[in-house]
Parts: C-alpha cells; sequence; structure tokens
C-alpha cells in the first residue's frame, strides 16, 4: 500500500511575514481618516450627550458655530461666546456670517443651509436664544444641536 | 600592517518593523476622531414680522403639553413639580395618543394604529384631543442650563420617534436611522409621520434669572 503512504507534512504555522503589511494598511486608513483639528477652538467644548441623534446626509450644507467659555478668559472674558471660523463674534454679526456661508453654497441648496451648533454644557439658554433669535432673522433655520451619542442601558 | 578584517554582510533586521508600525498604528487609533456630524435637529419658527401681529391661535389648554423648566433646573411638567426629567418620554407618549375626543379623520388614524399603541390610548378628558391637535411646549429661562434643556428636547423627540416606529414596525433606533435616500425608507418614514406630525414648540425663554 506505498500509494498511500502519507507524505512528510510541512510546518502548518502560519507565516506572519505579511503582518506589517496588514498593519501598514490600517495605519494608511487611520493617518488618511485622522482629522487632528480643522480650527483652533477659543472656545471650551463639552459637548452634551442625547440620544435621539439623527445624522445629516449633505456634508456641505452644514456651517459650525461654536457656544462656550473662552479657553483665554484674560482676553475675551468669562462669558460665553460664539466662534464662526476662526474668530469670536457678537450676537449681531451672526446675520452677515450666515450670508456669508450660505453664498458658499450653490444656489439651489441655499435655503438647506444647516448651522450645526457645537454648544458647552455648561452654557445657560440665554446668549444660545439670543444666537438663535439672531439665525431666525438671517432666515438660516435648520439646526442642529450637536451631541454625541448616550449608552442607554 | 593590519590585517583586514573579513567584513560579514549585515542586513538590517525588519523583524521590529511591525512594531513600529503598530506603534504607529495605535498611536493613530487613539488621536484619531472620526469628524461626526451627528446631534439632534431642531428647525426654528420663521422669523416674526413686526407689522403683522402674531397669529392668535386659540388652542385648547389640554392640547399642549407644558414643560417649564426654571433657572434652577426645576421642571414644571403640566403644573406638576419634577426634580429630573426622567420618565418624560412615557408621559409625552400617553399624551400624544390620548385621543380624549377624536374627530373623524383622528378616528381613522386611531383604527390604522397597531394594538400596542391603541393600548395607550387613555382617553383621559384633561388630555390632548388627539395626535393632530397635540403640542409638546417647552419653555425655558436664561438661567436654564443647556444640557437639561437639550435633555428635555431629547426626551420629547424619542417619544415621536418611538410612535413613528413602532408604527411601521421598528424600533426607534431603526426609524431614526431612515434616511429617505430610496423608495422603501422614504415610504417607511412617511407612513411612520402620516397624520402624526412633531409638534415640538420652543418658547422664547422669559428674562428672569441669568444673563
Amino acid at each position: 500500500m506505498s500509494k498511500f503512504k502519507k507524505k512528510p507534512k510541512a510546518d502548518p504555522g502560519v507565516s506572519t511575514a505579511s503582518l506589517p503589511d496588514i498593519v501598514f494598511m490600517l495605519l494608511f486608513f487611520f493617518m488618511v481618516t485622522t482629522v487632528l483639528r480643522e480650527q483652533d477652538l477659543l472656545v471650551e467644548q463639552k459637548i452634551p450627550q442625547a440620544t435621539q441623534l439623527q445624522k445629516l446626509q449633505n456634508k456641505t450644507l452644514i456651517s459650525y458655530l461654536y457656544i462656550g467659555k473662552p479657553k483665554n478668559t484674560g482676553l475675551y472674558g468669562s462669558e460665553p461666546r460664539v466662534q464662526a471660523n476662526d474668530v469670536l463674534i457678537s450676537a449681531p454679526e451672526i446675520v452677515q456670517w450666515v450670508n456669508q456661508e450660505r453664498d458658499m453654497l450653490p444656489e439651489a441648496d441655499r435655503g438647506l443651509i444647516t448651522i450645526s451648533m457645537k454648544i458647552d454644557k455648561d452654557v445657560k439658554m440665554g446668549p444660545i436664544s439670543d444666537v438663535q433669535t439672531e439665525l431666525r432673522n438671517a432666515d438660516a433655520r435648520r439646526v442642529l444641536y450637536a451631541s454625541t451619542g448616550r449608552v442607554v442601558n | 600592517m593590519a590585517r583586514k578584517k573579513t567584513r560579514t554582510t549585515t542586513e538590517v533586521n525588519a523583524g521590529s518593523m511591525a512594531d513600529i508600525a503598530f506603534l504607529l498604528l495605535i498611536f493613530f487609533l487613539v488621536t484619531t476622531t472620526i469628524a461626526s456630524d451627528k446631534g439632534i435637529l431642531n428647525i426654528l419658527p420663521p422669523k416674526l414680522d413686526p407689522n403683522v401681529p402674531p397669529p392668535d391661535i386659540q388652542k385648547n389648554e389640554r392640547n399642549i403639553f407644558n414643560i417649564l423648566i426654571n433657572a434652577n433646573d426645576d421642571l414644571l411638567v403640566e403644573g406638576e413639580y419634577r426634580r429630573t426629567p426622567e420618565a418624560l418620554d412615557q408621559d409625552i407618549k400617553d399624551f400624544i395618543l390620548n385621543f380624549g375626543a377624536p374627530d373623524e379623520e383622528a378616528t381613522a388614524l386611531f383604527n390604522s394604529l397597531p394594538a400596542s399603541l391603541q393600548a395607550k390610548a387613555l382617553r383621559r378628558p384633561e388630555s390632548s384631543d388627539h395626535p393632530g391637535e397635540a403640542v409638546v411646549s417647552i419653555k425655558t429661562n436664561r438661567g436654564t442650563s443647556y444640557e437639561l434643556y437639550l435633555e428635555v428636547f431629547d426626551l420629547a423627540k424619542k417619544a415621536y420617534f418611538e410612535i413613528y416606529g413602532e408604527r411601521v414596525g421598528l424600533t426607534a433606533d431603526e426609524y431614526r436611522a431612515l434616511t429617505g435616500d430610496d423608495e422603501a425608507s422614504k415610504l417607511l418614514q412617511d407612513r411612520g409621520k402620516e397624520g402624526i406630525p412633531m409638534a415640538i414648540s420652543i418658547a422664547e425663554p422669559d428674562k428672569i434669572g441669568g444673563n
């Protein structure tokens, strides 16, 4: 029965030679997707948690407003301020800012502009309602309260 | 005279390459924040024209679910004091689905609801007539913390999404994840919402307290 003689088996160890390649692939993925910080935040940002989050489909329609206590209290005071792009603005300037942001969108999408408000947990409703009044004046009425997911037990 | 040493061909050991790559990988894994645009969507009311007086809407008090939050973050829900917003979503759900005095259209709507939602209809005379009339009103103070306001708003949205989801046989999470991009999900979205508008009214905060 020499026909069925067992061949000497090769060592069954898995080759780890391609491991660096796999790791590099993952590395490049994270290097590409990572956003270190697109803007310098001048205000504190502790984003509150919520459960009923919705995701927006079209990212180009979103403009960001950051509201919180200034980090540099010596320069800007300790009252909550609004940051748009890279500067702190006051409430009456919001209308102008919204119009600038809206002009950058294609004409068909201008009515759909969405303001993502990233508001610090510790801000009170007073300054927020002032901002919302200005947004109503600017007719940018789609507002997203940015929040992170909460795990419901 | 110094004798030349016979050089052995030295190669750099590539065995630690994986370790270096892992180190970098872990660094980027930790620092990465995949930018997410998630949040709670709110549509603000249109600007009031100073020349046109605000429309005088006569609504029965029973059709409005009043939530007041003061500067100390205390709640007054339908005239009842509460310390925390806990279980508020259930109360809102009961309020929306009360069907106290449904008209013809609302009766048809009621009959189209699944049995689990029909069972919610308590038909109390002091609560809402039918979902088309029901309004959840949230009124804050200038000193109310944003965190609590968002929590209450979140619970009001939750109540609506749970109703919508239950109508089409999904959970609230699945219903919210519907994009409305394709026919099927748009149909589901519309079927969930039909006849039950999401009426959450954010009243302008009053000036007392806060800044």
